[in-house]
């Protein structure tokens, strides 16, 4: 049993060592460009599927923590300090070995804060956005959620799109690589391709485990009661504010943490991170997953998205996660199904079972 | 969980089927085909520019394969619809230049895509033409990069000298909040100055807006003797239509993105009078016949109207630039070869393409002058140039 | 400030507001029959503008107009039918979720039949370029249409739920399904003719503005958030509130551009928007019981 739950995250560890060797022997290692930033969208998935899976509360504004991720991190790490070299603050910062030196591609001397810093700074401020924007908004209910996300959503896309410092609609480019320790870094260059799809398939299995572990805590148990009745689990004594809360910023988490890597490995961002079809794709891919089945996101997101970056869809790329949101909804039997209509089948079902036609 | 397991084993059968199948596909073709790749955003918010785009590649290439292709060797075109959006762009970059192995790739149709794979493209030593006209792409200059659009600030500067020959002087700018209206914008406010033109009035409205005689009203009020509306289509049409409903009879000029008959026509009856500046595309049946454009511009409008029913735009025509310029640059260097292709890429001089005449350099990967631009207004629903009249 | 460019600003948020209460409109003929929100309402009035500029090469204007609406009413009745039904049973997360999909599906088909080019209707009187004055302020006489139009599908509908047995109908369906069963009205037709009717307004105001503000293929989206804004102001279900929400949106967007930059003025709709659900869910003219949604 307990394997059984585990396996998905030791699959993914397995496949993030294994794979390169093998797509090499294959001579398609191009493949691993797609795999990897398949990965890290899946990860935004991810944290999408406790909240609305587990936790049932519907976010149209995932894709928006992805892009105050992305954006956070590449801002501070492409800011060049070297005109200010020499305030108190800057060098400060220099001592605490928290600046990094280099030269961009045309010669000019940098000195920029380092990755870790800006993905430190980024995370914080998805998880402060998070709890302001999430104390109000999660004592809506459905459609009311479901809209005021969205509209969170659009105002985090107009503003980056809108301001200048923030690259306007061209967004930031000539993103530094992360340098997670010497020798080994995030970024799309073609040498260090195998190492980032192993990053990447390492940081899915990481943030996959994590969740696993939650469902299987006592907080998944009073997230699961929390779905199925949110009335019935105040009741029970399940303080369900602060556990909606709690599972909101934990999603903003992991897509912030998607947004950082991405954009270090693309080694730029743009307005589109943010647009209100990325988060219906998040919300697609969980719902193809099965709402509350973690190791279903991720194989859906892993093939939707891997398809989709290949530009297998072609022109209809919207069009087909928009099909699969319908047919998703009117084919999958709801195993959460709410109300008398569900437990009626349910009933009905072992008289079927005995019977001879 | 069950069905869990079952997707579980059909997506790695999947992916296993998929990296299979590409990396044991064949190479088709007799003599081995010179691969260009191109992006271009065919569907999606750019789609006015990438559609024109992509149909002028397929018809250039159509055409040179069938005079006998480049150095004998027949041309494979690549393209990949991107839909404006910049992570596409940047894996179909990669699979451009890792996959397919292309010799250039053409394009992408917007500056932000067109950023985010410069830096992929100069690492990896691949050309790239690029069919967006922001400022940073070209400067500062990478080695394998380069634009073929013409600069925003000959279009703006166009526009001010012909303000200046009008005798207008204070002026109200209103831009989309696109890269293009933004960086139009930009040069608008950093020129205004050396032309001694006062901007009243400087707002970006939302690309898909429906109505703006709100912000017309306001430019009204700021009394500006002419508006610069920089954006592509619809507001162009809605601007125009909306003064005309406000009776405001200030000039209106247009950037160059008013460069398609269309536009004429959605905007109708408001659509008389407005100046623009483009390329010379558009009226190319009224030039002299002395000029070294006619005779091609000529022949690609009637080309494009012939294949595609709808008239040609400048846009279209960065893509037939990009390739010809290309073609040119192989067949001079007699390779493939990506540094002996952008070597030959800068010693191009006096090359007639749609966007004006061409002539590169190591420090000038745009290769186009102001004269490449003329100015146009509409006169009984047809273009013809500006005479100052 | 002048007072004619107080009037000429008042008329601009008029042309918005009439518009955004157009489509919250329909958002509440389908909320009231069904208890949920159609994402895919913007659509309908895309539909509307697309399938009448179509239409208006071929036949004269009025008629291709009404031809546009009864088409649109039809889509809006066969979705319903084909696929909300099926899913009318999951919950209220289900059919969010459907009709964001709906909503997409139909936004690709329509690029896929139109292209992405932006298309005109003729204006209804006169053309691009007329211009009436009023109090000193100048607009197109489309204006007259758009606010005359409006004011008459609202009065319609009045009626039309207060006098008429269909309308009867749908608002004992909305009151208590059940009940409205036992009296012997069939839910499942009353929720058909609801999404319809829908349609058929959402069409309309995709119609009456689409000179004005042309149309093409992803208008519906942008329109559609408008519209959810409008109806949860006034207090989701309540068609004159919607109005009056309409309005004043309509006038602060227009206003607004005084201080705040153009392309923010989505903003301001959507702060407004927050505002609205943080602190007072049921909206302006609404009732507590809207306000908790219990039914779930």
């Amino acid at each position: 049993m307990l394997i059984k739950r585990y396996l998905p995250p030791i699959a993914l560890a397995a496949c993030a060592f294994l794979l390169p060797p093998i797509l090499a022997a294959a001579k398609a290692s191009f493949l691993l460009t797609q795999l990897t930033m398949s990965a890290y969208y899946v990860l935004a998935s991810l944290g999408l599927c406790a909240l609305m899976g587990y936790a049932g509360q519907i976010s149209m504004g995932q894709a928006a923590f992805f892009a105050i991720g992305g954006y956070a991190s590449s801002f501070i790490s492409t800011r060049n300090l070297v005109a200010v070299a020499s305030f108190p603050a800057v060098r400060f910062l220099d001592a605490l070995g928290l600046l990094t030196r280099g030269t961009d591609s045309y010669g000019a001397a940098l000195l920029s804060p380092s990755p870790w810093i800006a993905c430190l700074c980024a995370v914080l401020l998805a998880v402060l956005v998070a709890a302001v924007i999430g104390t109000p908004v999660l004592r809506l209910k459905g459609h009311y959620l479901a809209m005021a996300t969205l509209g969170f959503g659009l105002v985090i896309e107009k503003i980056v799109r809108g301001t200048k410092a923030l690259g306007g609609a061209d967004g930031i480019s000539n993103v530094p690589a992360f340098d997670i320790f010497p020798g080994l870094a995030v970024t799309g260059g073609r040498a260090a391709r195998a190492a980032n799809f192993t990053i990447s398939w390492l940081v899915l299995a990481l943030g996959l485990l994590a969740l696993v572990n939650l469902v299987g805590s006592r907080a998944g148990r009073a997230l699961r009661a929390l779905h199925d009745g949110e009335e019935a689990a105040g009741a029970m004594g399940v303080d369900t504010a602060s556990y909606k809360l709690k599972v909101f910023v934990l999603g903003a988490v992991y897509a912030a943490v998607a947004g950082v890597l991405l954009t270090h490995y693309n080694g730029s961002i743009g307005p589109g991170e943010a647009n209100v079809m990325k988060s219906v794709r998040y919300v697609a891919i969980v719902a193809v997953g099965g709402m509350a089945n973690l190791t279903g996101t991720l194989v859906a997101g892993l093939i939707l998205n891997f398809l989709s970056l290949r530009g297998v869809f072609g022109r209809y790329d919207d069009a087909v996660f928009g099909i699969i949101l319908i047919l998703v909804m009117m084919l999958a039997p709801e195993a959460r199904a709410l109300g008398l209509g569900a437990k009626a089948a349910l009933a009905a079902l072992p008289r079927r079972r005995g019977g001879s036609g | 969980m069950r069905i869990g397991r079952i997707a579980k084993a059909a997506a790695f059968c999947a992916l296993a089927l998929s990296c299979l199948s590409s990396a044991f596909a064949a190479p088709a073709g007799t003599a081995d085909p010179i691969k260009i790749g191109a992006i271009f955003g065919v569907t999606g918010p750019a789609a006015y520019l990438g559609a024109p785009e992509d149909k002028t590649a397929r018809m250039v290439v159509d055409d040179i394969n069938k005079s006998g292709g480049i150095l004998g060797r027949q041309v494979q075109l690549i393209v990949k619809d991107s839909g404006a959006s910049a992570e596409k762009a940047i894996s179909f970059a990669k699979q451009l230049i890792e996959e397919d192995n292309v010799v250039a790739i053409i394009g992408p149709t917007t500056s932000g895509e067109s950023m985010a794979i410069k830096d992929i493209c100069q690492k990896a030593g691949m050309p790239l033409l690029s069919c967006a006209s922001a400022e940073t792409i070209t400067n500062p200059v990478a080695k394998y990069v380069f634009k073929v659009p013409p600069k925003d600030n000959y279009i703006a500067e166009w526009l001010y000298q012909t303000m200046n020959k009008m005798g207008i002087s204070k002026i109200g700018v209103i831009a989309a909040n696109t890269g293009f209206g933004n960086g139009g914008k930009a040069q608008l406010e950093k020129y205004a100055s050396k032309y001694g033109i006062t901007i009243a009035i400087s707002e970006v409205y939302d690309a898909a807006a429906t109505d703006l005689t709100a912000l017309l009203t306001k430019v009204n009020a700021a009394g500006v003797q002419a508006v610069v509306n920089w954006s592509i289509e619809p507001a162009q049409a809605i601007v125009a239509k909306n003064m005309r409903q406000l009776k405001m009879t200030q000039q209106l000029f247009q950037s160059h993105g008013f460069a398609n008959i269309k536009y004429v026509e959605a905007a109708g009856e408001a659509a008389e009078g407005i100046i623009f500046p483009c390329a010379r595309l558009i009226i190319a049946d009224q030039l002299s016949d002395s000029n070294p454009q006619k005779k091609l511009l000529m022949k690609y409008n009637s080309d494009y109207k012939a294949m595609f029913k709808e008239d040609a735009s400048t846009f279209g025509g960065h893509a037939f630039d990009a390739l010809n310029i290309l073609k040119a640059a192989i067949e001079s260097a007699k390779s493939t070869d990506a540094d002996k292709i952008v070597a030959a890429i800068e010693g191009i001089k006096n090359f007639s393409g749609t966007g004006g005449v061409f002539s590169f350099s190591g420090d000038d990967h745009n290769g186009l002058q102001m004269d490449g631009i003329v100015m146009v207004t509409v006169k009984k629903g047809k273009f013809v140039p500006y005479t100052g009249k | 400030m002048q007072s004619s460019l107080f009037v000429q600003y008042l008329v601009s948020g008029l042309i918005y507001g009439s518009i955004y209460a157009a489509v919250a409109i329909g958002f509440n003929i389908i909320y009231n029959a069904t208890g949920i929100i159609n994402f895919a309402q913007g659509e309908f009035a895309m539909l509307g503008g697309m399938i009448s500029s179509t239409l208006a090469g071929i036949l004269p204007l009025a008629l291709a107009v009404l031809a546009a609406v009864a088409l649109t009413a039809l889509v809006g009745a066969a979705l319903e039918r084909v696929f909300l039904r099926k899913v009318a049973r999951g919950g209220v997360l289900k059919m969010v979720i459907t009709t964001i999909g709906l909503s997409i599906v139909i936004r690709e088909a329509a690029l896929l039949v139109w292209g992405e080019g932006v298309r005109t209707l003729p204006f209804f009187t006169g053309n691009e370029v007329s211009s009436v004055s009023f109090l000193g302020a100048n607009f197109s006489p489309q204006v007259f249409w758009v606010v005359g139009i409006t004011a008459l599908v609202v009065a319609g509908l009045t009626a039309f739920f207060r006098f008429t047995l269909i309308g009867k109908a749908m608002r004992g369906c909305s009151a208590n399904r059940d009940g409205a069963s036992l009296c012997g009205i069939d839910p499942g037709r009353t929720v058909t003719i609801a999404f319809g009717l829908s349609a058929a307004i959402g069409a309309v105001a995709g119609c009456i503005v689409a000179p004005l503000t042309q149309t093409h293929y992803a208008i519906g989206t942008g329109l559609a958030i408008k519209g959810f804004t409008v109806a949860a102001f006034g207090g989701l279900g309540n068609s004159v509130a919607a109005v009056v929400a309409g309005l004043f949106l309509g006038m602060l967007e227009s206003f607004s551009i005084i201080v705040v930059p153009e392309a923010y003025k989505d903003v301001v709709t959507i702060c407004v928007l927050l505002a609205v659900l943080f602190v007072k869910p049921s909206g302006l003219f609404g009732s507590r019981a809207v306000g908790a949604l219990k039914d779930y």
